[in-house]
């Protein structure tokens, strides 16, 4: 593994006996104990994650409304100050650059948080779009760790950590200045796992002691270390689209159900003549949930079939733990799109029953207040 | 009846009593596999040559097929792990037996791995 790179948690991992594997390029932890216990702590308890690789872009500037709001498709200058929102990030023909959550952190300061193995791409694109623009463009990420704390417990854990009152960071929501265990950090109420939690950013020289600290904290109140496994198992219970399955560049947003964070109100911002052509027109193809009716797992890039037609492909496709069944999401004409539709997905050669259900499977009362 | 134990590249066991083997995946598979959540069996009765596809093991991560250490017709299967795929997590191999074959041709177990060979081979493939 010396060639992938590190984060600043690589010696905590490896100590706890992390299984340790290649994720575009970066050397991280698939699981420790295992997915299910993992995938189960978070639900149940708590799960601790180091997403350092993630990326980070600052944007600040006289012009950085403007620029952040052009490059997305969601709204972002309806955002309250400390407010996060989640917003696809469109090439000009509708598909996706990346899916990412931008930070409002001062009228003229934004941060947006990308995804690992698009933060050069993401930045690259970013710079594209300046134009005449006053504002200034940084790649913090090597200079930002992160770590994930989600779970119904995760608020108890922290807060054993920071003076700051937890409960007064609504969802998606964050606060800048929230030391965790006496080191500065940006903390928001955001996450990938459908459940409650928080989001932790600090210098790399913090990410171990803050680490540490928060499983220490954790351990009577059962969290666990949780890996990339889980991580997955839990984000697609949830149907939290993943760049590479649900989201590509030849899938736009509308495609992938996410109409709710694209504003065709706005003026303008790059892809929205494109989406709202294919509003206008109908869409031909829509992502939906399958459960399979028999046993067997659906994964990513299996056939979906109507009688005896391929109609689509699994984009991301697991067996479900909270449910204990195989689920899959799928790509699919609309026509066959409506829930209770009966299709089939073809599993090493073996047609498999399966019917349209209604997403998420899995949703979480989350607290709003 | 005394029995031998082989493995193979693909990191299958196979435990031989008389013209039977017992066949199933090695604790470093399913070290590698993880969390096991479905076993795809084959049906009793079906004849494999030595290699091809006999079962399917799945778990959370991935999906490995099992193939067939020595030719032969399937005589029983584990049932056990149609309710029970973890089994394979907690004895692989042991209770976890996948299935049973009668041998088509002893001499084809010359070719397999006996346990010290097998040992040396995946601190070799682990470098």
């Amino acid at each position: 593994m010396s060639e992938l790179r590190k984060t600043p948690l690589y010696d905590a991992h490896a100590a706890l006996g992390a299984r340790l594997i290649d994720f575009g390029g970066w050397a991280l932890p698939v699981q420790y104990t295992g997915i299910l216990d993992e995938h189960k702590a978070v639900r149940e308890r708590a799960g601790l994650f180091d997403v350092s690789h993630m990326g980070e872009i600052d944007v600040e500037g006289p012009d950085a409304l403007r620029l952040v709001d052009h490059l997305v498709t969601n709204d972002c200058s309806g955002m309250s100050l400390h407010q996060v929102i989640y917003t696809p990030m469109c090439y000009p023909d509708g598909g996706v650059v990346d899916d990412l959550l931008v930070y409002k952190l001062a009228e003229d300061h934004y941060l947006l948080v990308v995804n690992a193995s698009n933060t050069e791409k993401d930045f690259a694109w970013v710079q594209e779009n300046l134009g005449s623009l006053n504002v200034h463009v940084r790649n913090i990420s090597a200079e930002t760790a992160q770590l994930a704390l989600q779970g119904p417990r995760a608020e108890e854990i922290l807060g054993a950590l920071t003076r700051v009152d937890l409960r007064s960071i609504k969802f998606f929501f964050a606060v800048p200045d929230c030391p965790i265990a006496d080191r500065k950090c940006l903390v928001s109420r955001t996450g990938y796992t459908g459940e409650d939690g928080f989001e932790i950013y600090c210098a790399p020289a913090d990410a171990e002691h803050i680490w540490n600290a928060l499983l220490d904290a954790g351990k009577p109140l059962g969290l666990s270390p949780a890996g990339l496994g889980a991580r997955d198992t839990l984000r697609f219970e949830a149907c939290l689209p993943l760049y590479g399955h649900e989201l590509s560049p030849d899938i736009s947003p509308l495609e992938a159900n996410l109409g709710f964070f694209v504003k065709l109100g706005k003026d303008s911002f790059i892809g929205r003549d494109a989406l709202l052509t294919q509003k206008e027109r109908g869409l031909a193809r829509k992502q939906v949930g399958l459960e399979i009716l028999e046993r067997g797992i659906p994964r990513q890039g299996y056939p979906v079939l109507a009688g005896d037609t391929v109609v689509g492909h699994v984009t991301s496709g697991a067996h479900s733990p909270t449910f204990n069944r195989g689920l899959a999401l799928a790509l699919v004409p609309v026509e066959h799109a409506r829930a209770g539709t009966e299709l089939a997905i073809d599993i090493r050669g073996r047609a498999h029953k399966a019917v349209v259900v209604k997403t998420p499977f899995y949703k979480k009362a989350y607290r709003k207040e | 009846m005394a029995s031998v134990v082989k493995f193979t590249r693909d990191h299958e066991w196979v435990r031989v009593e008389g013209n039977t083997a017992a066949v199933g995946i090695t604790e470093h598979a399913v070290h590698e596999l993880g969390d096991v959540i479905f076993v795809e069996l084959p049906e009793v009765g079906l004849s494999a040559n030595q290699g091809e596809k006999l079962a399917v093991v799945e778990s959370v991560k991935a999906v490995a097929d099992v193939f067939a250490p020595v030719g032969g017709v399937v005589t029983g299967v584990n049932d056990a792990l149609t309710g029970k795929p973890d089994l394979l997590n907690e004895d692989p191999m042991g209770e976890a037996w996948i299935a049973k074959l009668e041998i088509a041709n002893m001499g084809e177990l010359d070719g397999l791995m006996d346990a010290d060979e097998y040992e040396a081979f995946l601190k070799e493939e682990g470098d």
